[in-house]
């Protein structure tokens, strides 16, 4: 039988995840629960269910207790088919290899152009490392520029596995402190480091992407830290620093998860150039906003 | 800008439109003479004279490049011998809220009390109407198509670049040569030929009197001016027109110079759509450029200067309004004029140069609305050139727009052009292509794909007008499947197709015979050689466009038909048809479903996107290379201008869900807000039409600003831009702008004045558009950033 896995969103034009314009897979199911997370609805593994509120028009197929609940239960994929506005909507399509390279070669001319290609996300693709290797093996031999998006937190036999398949891989570091990033995002950050120390070894094309979380790292000590870490690793030639934006909050609700970040405000330009300036004085190319 | 070009640029911005009847004076005064006593050619190139011999001058303070078809900047003539305006039109005119034009009550005197009497019944429009069939009349009422022709000249051509090489003088004695070898005693034409090249070379003694007069007001002005400097401009002023356009420019100065003269001899003779073009402008002033700088003659910045002067005088000319207008009708004030940059050159290599990105500079820097530009890009088109024209795109004013070079001579090509002649061509008006110099391509009409539709699932029967004015194909109830009714839709396109062409051959004829335009003959190969009007065939190309407006939602339409009621077969052809025609009330959740739940064009979804390439193919197939009455034949554009707006009023709702009345889709761009997978998607779609097989296809897309900050956005666009050309896609154009800030617009005009949006082809003041339109603009995809 074909692999298949579970993806929640293939996003094309996405211009943060890598060079060039590019297509973002992003893969059902994480390990951790970071506060400020952009894609809640991808967290849990399985499919699930979501209701966009403002389309719903109240065509009388959900009842007004269902409504109310901002949890979606008792729907399947029939009752999706029969939402008039697509206001229903599942978390999650089962998808074979080949159907994923079928969609993501779709834009194969504007890879080309633009010296982009796929990047697998999510969530998170390691949970899914056999569907994604084989995908990217796939990929990468029909000529697409491949790169994996990853928070780390996995088996290092899945992070090699995939890892060899990828081109580029875009690393989360969070909060160096592993107490802290126990508090943060839920897990001990021990793998994490570990693994990304292993990778260093075995990949020359890493990029570092630091999520700037007002409160939760953005401070002198964690960037300190962050770049003792980085300075003696081989493989990792760029950080990205992503300011905190408030996109999730939304998507907290409609999955009736509570938002913990209710309002954080972005971090000012001028502290993250501040941060950025202490990454580049430690030798570490280093952008705002990830963009290419 | 320098302080003049500024003074000048907010003079023209702040000068008031208005109509003025001098010209209707004195065509109406010379016809009441000569009527009948001349051949047609003549009497037209005389009365032509008449207008240049008698017209108010006009030479504003501070100019460098003089001449106005008008008395005064946005002064705007009439054309009462084509199409003459009431006295009620003008008082609409003058009263309507958006883009009015003043008008005197002296003027509205003069016409009812000489102009009117005499032009009814005679004016061409008149004539026209009454050639041509009822079962046109019924199809125009009902809105299945437009007719260009019936308010305005044929025009929609291109300056190439002989006028910088051979002045009128030259093109006289290229006319005395073809009349000499003119053989009276076998030609049974020959006598028509001789009219005609006589009337070109009045229409030559014409133009070159009007600039001797410019030459002598300078004179005046000069001797009678106390400030130096300005004296001394007057005095080169007075030398420039004494020299062009007789003769051939001598320095870049006399080059825009002898340019002017040509686009206003060609504005003012007749009102031809799309006014005139100087074509490649940057490739066509490059030899002056140079030697001018290489003699110290000139620098950049005194032809910058030049320049901006240059692009002052197309914004100081309005569009001539329409005749027969409603109090409720908008209109545009620009007049399309588009200048060409970048391309390639006859020989095939890069055609683009330094003054290519001072061109830019200006564009960007001015942001008027006319003159329109355009950048030609090839595969040799530099990148540094591609995104000096994208950082102007970004900065929001939907210009310059952009075209694939190579695919617009390859379209050439396929119509029989010599290669030279193809790379030598261009765009012009929206998105037309032409060989430049050499070609009549006229654009006849909007055809309403969605109408056609409706016809099909009607018998025929147009519920709006009451009338049967389609083919008779049957009940729908007979359709067994998807195949009837597509064959159904195609019957009605060919035989509203054939009405149309009926029509177009009427009026072509009658351009041909009563209205020749001698002095665009003059400047358009091969007329001085065949003795033949560019209205007559004179031409070396002549292509026949029709335009097809609407593919994105008929494509939606036959998408929503094919799969529920012959696919899934959920639901009877003729409750669907019931539903639609009451306007889907008491169905909202069904109109929701149609909306929202069937594959859309635009999202690279192959199912809707065959349905797209069948609905092009069959539009292809029965236009393309239908004869016209010119030697040449009919092509397909895809086009809509603002006709998608008016189509939509005119249709019953839609099976994609459209309600009744609303505006259909715009060129190729899908439905409003029906492409929810991205740029990429949207190029790829509008990518598997066969763009080489038309005349030219139009793209719209909004971006929000946050997509394009920074190099980044810069090089993202360019790659888009790129792919979309290599996968043979023949124009984009784009709005840089968000949803709210045009709402703010709409909610406080008077503190977005300048708000300057794409509209399909042009761009225009946000303001001045018909709120229909604005909505329109409103709720087309807005691409964000991921």
């Amino acid at each position: 039988m074909a692999t298949t896995g579970l993806v929640f969103n293939v996003q094309r034009f996405s211009i943060h995840d890598g060079p060039g314009v590019r297509t973002t897979v992003f893969m059902k199911g994480c390990p951790l629960r970071c506060a400020w997370c952009h894609n809640p609805e991808s967290q849990a593994c399985g499919e699930a269910f979501v209701r966009l509120g403002h389309r719903c028009m109240r065509c009388g197929r959900c009842s007004d207790d269902e409504l109310a609940d901002p949890v979606v239960s008792g729907r399947g994929r029939h009752d999706v088919a029969l939402c008039p506005t697509g206001a229903l909507q599942a978390v999650g399509d089962t998808t074979t290899v080949a159907d994923l390279v079928q969609a993501v070669v779709r834009d194969r001319v504007f890879f080309d152009e633009s010296g982009g290609g796929v990047t697998f996300s999510g969530g998170e693709p390691l949970q899914q490392a056999g569907f994604v290797a084989e995908a990217m093996r796939d990929l990468r031999a029909d000529g697409v520029h491949t790169a994996l998006d990853t928070c780390g937190f996995a088996r290092w036999d899945d992070l090699r596995a995939v890892a060899a398949h990828a081109d580029l891989v875009l690393y989360d570091l969070k909060v160096i402190d592993d107490a802290r990033h126990r508090a943060a995002t839920g897990a001990s950050n021990r793998i994490i480091l570990d693994n990304l120390r292993a990778l260093s070894r075995v990949h020359a094309n890493i990029w570092i992407r630091v999520p700037v979380i007002p409160g939760v790292n953005d401070d002198e000590a964690n960037v300190a830290a962050t770049c003792a870490l980085l300075r003696e690793l081989p493989g990792v030639d760029r950080v990205d620093l992503l300011p905190f934006h408030a996109t999730g909050a939304a998507k907290f609700a409609r999955v009736g998860l509570d938002d913990a970040m209710a309002g954080t405000v972005p971090p000012a330009p001028g502290h993250l150039e501040a941060l950025a300036a202490h990454l580049r004085a430690a030798g570490l190319t280093t952008t705002i906003g990830g963009q290419s | 800008m320098t302080v003049r070009s500024e003074r000048l640029r907010r003079a023209s911005l702040d000068a008031i439109p208005s109509i003025s009847d001098e010209r209707a004076r004195i065509t109406t005064t010379f016809y009441k003479e000569h009527l009948g006593r001349h051949s047609v050619p003549v009497m037209r190139a005389l009365n032509f004279l008449a207008i240049c011999d008698q017209k108010t001058l006009w030479m504003g303070d501070g100019e460098l490049i003089v001449g106005e078809r008008g008395p005064a900047p946005k002064a705007v003539p009439t054309y009462p011998e084509l199409t003459c305006h009431s006295a009620d039109d003008l008082r609409i005119l003058d009263a309507r809220p958006k883009t009015s034009y003043a008008v005197e009550p002296s003027v509205i005197e003069t016409y009812e009390r000489d102009i009117v009497p005499f032009w009814t019944g005679r004016s061409l429009r008149d004539q026209m109407f009454t050639l041509l069939p009822q079962e046109w009349h019924d199809a125009y009422a009902a809105g299945c198509f437009t007719e260009f022709m019936e308010q305005r000249a044929p025009g929609h051509t291109v300056a190439d670049g002989k006028i910088y090489v051979k002045g009128l003088r030259d093109a006289q004695a290229d006319i005395a040569r073809t009349e000499a070898a003119l053989d009276l005693e076998r030609d049974p034409e020959a006598l028509d030929k001789r009219e005609q090249l006589r009337a070109m070379s009045i229409a030559c003694d014409a133009v070159i009197r009007f600039a001797q007069r410019h030459a002598d007001l300078a004179d005046a002005q000069a001797t009678a001016c106390d400030d130096p400097a300005r004296r001394a401009e007057l005095r080169k002023i007075a030398d420039t027109c004494r020299w062009v356009p007789a003769h051939a420019p001598r320095d870049f100065h006399e080059a825009l110079q002898a340019y002017w003269f040509c686009h206003l001899a060609v504005i003012t003779e007749l009102n031809g759509w799309d006014a005139f073009s100087p074509g490649h402008l940057d490739q066509h002033l490059w030899p002056f450029y140079q030697r001018g700088l290489a003699d110290g003659s000139l620098t950049r910045e005194s032809a910058r200067e030049l320049l901006e002067c240059f692009f002052v005088k197309f914004n100081n000319h309005t569009a001539p309004p329409k005749v027969g207008v409603t109090a409720a009708e908008s209109g545009t004030y620009t007049d399309f004029a588009n200048i060409n940059l970048a391309g390639l050159l006859r020989d095939g290599s890069d055609g683009s140069n330094a003054l290519t990105h001072l061109l830019l500079d200006i564009i960007d820097e001015m942001h008027l609305l006319q003159p329109s530009s355009n950048v030609q890009v090839s595969r040799k088109t530099p990148d540094v050139v591609l995104k000096h024209a994208l950082r102007v795109i970004r900065n929001g004013y939907g210009f310059p727009s952009l075209f694939n070079a190579d695919a617009v001579v390859e379209e050439q090509l396929r119509q029989g052009k010599t290669l030279e002649d193809a790379r030598e061509g261009g765009c012009s008006g929206c998105v037309e292509v032409g060989a430049f110099g050499k070609e009549a391509y006229i654009l006849t009409g909007y055809f309403n794909l969605v109408k056609m539709l409706e016809l099909a699932l009607h018998d025929g029967f147009d519920a709006r007008t009451g009338r049967h004015i389609g083919a008779r194909t049957g009940d729908p109830a007979d359709f067994r499947d998807f195949d009837d009714l597509f064959a159904a839709f195609s019957a009605q396109v060919r035989h509203m197709l054939d009405i149309k062409i009926r029509g177009n051959q009427v009026i072509e004829r009658v351009y041909a015979t009563r209205m020749p335009h001698t002095f665009l003959s003059v400047i358009t190969d091969d007329c001085i050689a065949t003795g033949r009007d560019y209205n007559a065939g004179g031409a070396r190309y002549n292509n026949t466009f029709i335009q097809a407006v609407g593919i994105g939602s008929v494509t939606d339409s036959l998408v929503a038909l094919k799969q529920l009621v012959f696919d899934d077969t959920t639901m009877p052809l003729q409750d669907l048809i019931a539903i639609a025609d009451a306007d889907f009330d008491g169905h909202e959740v069904l109109r929701q479903r149609l909306v929202n739940t069937l594959p859309k064009y635009g999202n690279d979804d192959d199912a809707a996107d065959a349905l797209m390439t069948q609905t092009f193919r069959m539009l292809f197939e029965s236009i393309d290379g239908r004869p016209n009455t010119k030697g040449g034949a009919y092509r397909l554009e895809m086009l809509p201008t603002t006709c998608h707006v008016y189509f939509g009023e005119v249709c019953g709702a839609s099976t994609d869900g459209r309600r009744a009345g609303a505006p259909v889709s715009e060129g190729i761009s899908p439905v409003q807000g029906a492409d929810r997978r991205g740029p990429t998607a949207v190029l790829k779609s509008a990518s598997k039409m066969d763009h080489v097989k038309t005349g030219g296809t139009l793209l719209n897309m909004k971006f929000t600003p946050g997509v394009l900050e920074g190099e980044g956005g810069i090089d993202r666009l360019h790659s888009l831009v790129r792919s979309y050309f290599k996968l043979d896609g023949h124009h984009v154009q784009f709005n840089v702008v968000t949803a709210a800030t045009l709402r703010q617009a709409q909610a406080d005009p008077s503190a977005h004045r300048d708000l300057i949006v794409r509209v399909a082809g042009y761009s225009d003041y946000f303001c001045d558009l018909s709120a229909a339109l604005q909505d329109e603009i409103i709720h087309r995809t807005e691409h964000a950033e991921f």
